[in-house]
C-alpha cells in the first residue's frame, strides 16, 4: 500500500493531480484506488492537498495517515505537510516555488522546475501536468502509459494534446534525473 | 411483481473514477429516474449538479426548489405524476423534508431520498463526516409508519444500493433513504456501471381496469396497492389524513388502525425479503462487529488486527440498516459473547441491537462524534476488551 499526498495551492490543479492518478491505476493500473481531497473554507486559496492510497487489495480506511509520496507545489504546503512524509519517502517539490531544508532521515528528495517549463510550454496551467509526468518517473508508481491513460477527461479536450506534452517534458526530465543519479 | 431492463440512455456503462455523490446520481439515472427536485447543501452538492448536467439528456428534469421542503413535495407530485423521482440533501434539509416524508409515507408514494451525512446537531460540520442521522431517517416524521433505509460503503454502492432503494420503493410503496456520508460522498474510487440489460428494475405496479373502479388504497394480493398516473384519465383521491380505500378522509378510529398497521405491516411482513447484509467469518465467532456504511470497511481494519492477536471475529454490514434484522440478530445473540458496534454517532442503531439482543450477549458502543472515522484502533480495543 501506498499513501501519496499532492498539496500546493488552490489552483494550481492538485485536486486533478490525484484525479489521473487515481483514475489511472484503479482503471488502468491493476490496483485499487481511494482518493480524498481537503473541503472546506480551509481548502480554497491556501495550501492545498488532495491525498491517494493505492494498494493491491482493497483499501479500508480511507485517509492517508503517513504518507510515502510528498509532491509540493508552494512553500506553505510544504511547510505544513513535510513533517508527515515517512523517513524513508519520497519529497517531490517544484524548485523554483519552494525553498526545502536539507532532507530529514532516508527521504529521497527530487526537484523539477515544473512551473518553469509549464511557462516554457506555453501556459503556467499546465505545471501539474509537468509534475505528474515527474512523478511517474520518479516513483515508478506505473508506466507512463498507463498515467496518460488518467488524463483524458480529466483536462479540458482542446488542452490535452498541451497536457500531455506537459507530462512528456516531466516525464523525461524525470528520467534523466535518474540516470544523473541525483 | 413486474421486472424490466434499465433504459439504456439513463447507463453510463463502463469503469468510472467516480465519488460516491455522482455515483448517487449515476445509480438513479440508471434506475430510471427521471425527476430530481432539490436543495444543494454540502456534501451532497455534488450529487445535484451531476443530475442537473445529465438528467436532460436522458428525457428527465431538475428542478432547483427553493427549500427542503418544496423538494420533496416535488417528487411526491412528480411520483403520481408516473415518474421516478430522486433527491439528496445532507441533516439540516433532511430535518425540513421530515414532515412531507410522512406524507409520502400515509400515500404510499415510491421515492428515493439520499442523505449524505455530515456532523450535527443544527449547522454542525458541512464538510465533514458523520452517521447521525440514522435514527431520524427511522422516526423522524410523526406517527407511526415504516420506511426502508440502505447504507453503502463506497461509491460503487452508491451506485448499486441506489438501484436496490429504487426497487424496493416500487415494490412497497415507501420512501427509501440510501444514508451514505460525507466520506464517501466527497472519495474517488472505481465505480463499474454494468450494461443496461444487466440491470433488473422493479416496474411500477400499473392499475388497468375499469376507470370508474380504480381505488388508490385497495390492497392487492400480495399486500400493495395499484398505483395510477395523474392525468391518464383515473379518477382518485390522496391525502395525508387517515384514508379508506378510496383515498378519502375516514376519520375513526378502525381506519386509522387498518391504514397505519398496513403502513407498517407491509415493511414488517417483508423484512426477510427486503433485508440485505453481508457476513463474514460469522460461524465460529466470539465476537460479532456490526457495523453500516464508512464505518464498516474501516471496522474491517481492526477486524484483520484481531484475527492476528488471536481472536475470533465475525463481521455483519448492514447494507439494509432499517428494517433492522431483528431475526438474524437475535439468533447470533445466543452464539456470541459480545457485539462490538461502532458507528459514527453517539450510539444510535447499537440501541437496536440492545433491545434485540436482551441480555442473551454483551452489546458494545463504539461510539465516534463525528468529523471524521474511527480509528481502526479504536475498535480494535473494543475487540480486545470484549473478548477478555
Amino acid at each position: 500500500m501506498t499513501e501519496i499526498r499532492f498539496s500546493g495551492f488552490g489552483g494550481q490543479g492538485i485536486i486533478r493531480c490525484a484525479l489521473i492518478a487515481g483514475k489511472a491505476l484503479s482503471l488502468y493500473g491493476n490496483k485499487f484506488a481511494t482518493m480524498n481531497q481537503s473541503f472546506g473554507p480551509e481548502a480554497r486559496g491556501s495550501a492545498c492537498s488532495s491525498q491517494l492510497i493505492v494498494s493491491d487489495d482493497r483499501v479500508l480506511y480511507p485517509y492517508i495517515t503517513v504518507p510515502e509520496i510528498l509532491v509540493s507545489m508552494s512553500q506553505e504546503a510544504y511547510d505544513k505537510y513535510e513533517s508527515d512524509l515517512k523517513d524513508y519517502g519520497f519529497l517531490i517539490i517544484d524548485q523554483d516555488l519552494v525553498k526545502s531544508k536539507p532532507p530529514r532521515a532516508k527521504i529521497k528528495f527530487y526537484s523539477v522546475p515544473a512551473t518553469r517549463f509549464a511557462e516554457e510550454l506555453g501556459n503556467r496551467i499546465i505545471a501539474n501536468l509537468v509534475m505528474m509526468g515527474f512523478f511517474t518517473a520518479i516513483t515508478k508508481i506505473t508506466t507512463s502509459e498507463v498515467m496518460k491513460k488518467g488524463i483524458p477527461g480529466l483536462v479540458p479536450d482542446r488542452f490535452l494534446e498541451l497536457n500531455l506534452k506537459a507530462f512528456d517534458k516531466g516525464y523525461e526530465y524525470g528520467l534523466e534525473t535518474l540516470k544523473k543519479g541525483k | 411483481m413486474k421486472k424490466s431492463k434499465a433504459d439504456p440512455k439513463g447507463v453510463l456503462t463502463g469503469s468510472h473514477f467516480m465519488d460516491g455523490d455522482y455515483a448517487l446520481a449515476e445509480g438513479g439515472l440508471a434506475a430510471g429516474c427521471r425527476y430530481f427536485g432539490g436543495y444543494p447543501i454540502t456534501p451532497s452538492t455534488e450529487t445535484a449538479e451531476r443530475f442537473s448536467e445529465r438528467i436532460p439528456y436522458v428525457g428527465g428534469v431538475f428542478i432547483q426548489m427553493e427549500d427542503e421542503l418544496a423538494s420533496i413535495a416535488s417528487l411526491i407530485g412528480a411520483v403520481w405524476g408516473g415518474k421516478k423521482a430522486m433527491t439528496v440533501t445532507s441533516g439540516p434539509g433532511f430535518s425540513l423534508m421530515m414532515e412531507n416524508i410522512g406524507l409520502a409515507c400515509m400515500m404510499e408514494t415510491p421515492l428515493v431520498i439520499a442523505n449524505v451525512q455530515r456532523g450535527g446537531p443544527s449547522t454542525g460540520l458541512p464538510t465533514l463526516t458523520g452517521q447521525q442521522d440514522m435514527m431520524q431517517a427511522r422516526w423522524g416524521s410523526h406517527g407511526d409508519y415504516e420506511i426502508i433505509a440502505l447504507s453503502p460503503d463506497s461509491p460503487q454502492e452508491c451506485f448499486d444500493l441506489t438501484i436496490e432503494a429504487f426497487n424496493l420503493s416500487e415494490t412497497y410503496r415507501v420512501p427509501v433513504f440510501v444514508m451514505t456520508d460525507e466520506c464517501i460522498g466527497h472519495m474517488h474510487e472505481k465505480v463499474v456501471i454494468p450494461p443496461a440489460e444487466e440491470i433488473e428494475l422493479v416496474e411500477r405496479k400499473w392499475y388497468k381496469g375499469p376507470k370508474n373502479k380504480y381505488l388508490p388504497y385497495k390492497n392487492d394480493t400480495d399486500g400493495i396497492p395499484f398505483m395510477v398516473k395523474a392525468g391518464d384519465g383515473y379518477r382518485f383521491h390522496t391525502t395525508g389524513l387517515t384514508r379508506d380505500e378510496r383515498g378519502y378522509p375516514l376519520l375513526n378510529a378502525e381506519c386509522q388502525a387498518t391504514c397505519v398497521s398496513h403502513l407498517i405491516d407491509k415493511i414488517k411482513d417483508n423484512a426477510e425479503k427486503i433485508i440485505h447484509l453481508e457476513e463474514t467469518d460469522i460461524d465460529n465467532a466470539e465476537i460479532l462487529v456490526m457495523s453500516y456504511g464508512i464505518t464498516s470497511r474501516v471496522s474491517i481494519k481492526a477486524v484483520q488486527e484481531a484475527k492476528k492477536a488471536g481472536i475470533k471475529v465475525g463481521t455483519m454490514q448492514l447494507k439494509t440498516v432499517w428494517p433492522f434484522p431483528e431475526k438474524r440478530v437475535k439468533e447470533l445473540a445466543g452464539k456470541v459473547k459480545a457485539i462490538v458496534f461502532p458507528e459514527i454517532n453517539a450510539g444510535q442503531v447499537v440501541l437496536e441491537a440492545e433491545r434485540v439482543v436482551a441480555d442473551k450477549c454483551e452489546v458494545v458502543s463504539v461510539p465516534h462524534y463525528g468529523g471524521w472515522v474511527h480509528d481502526p484502533k479504536v475498535i480494535l480495543n473494543a475487540i480486545k476488551e470484549a473478548a477478555k
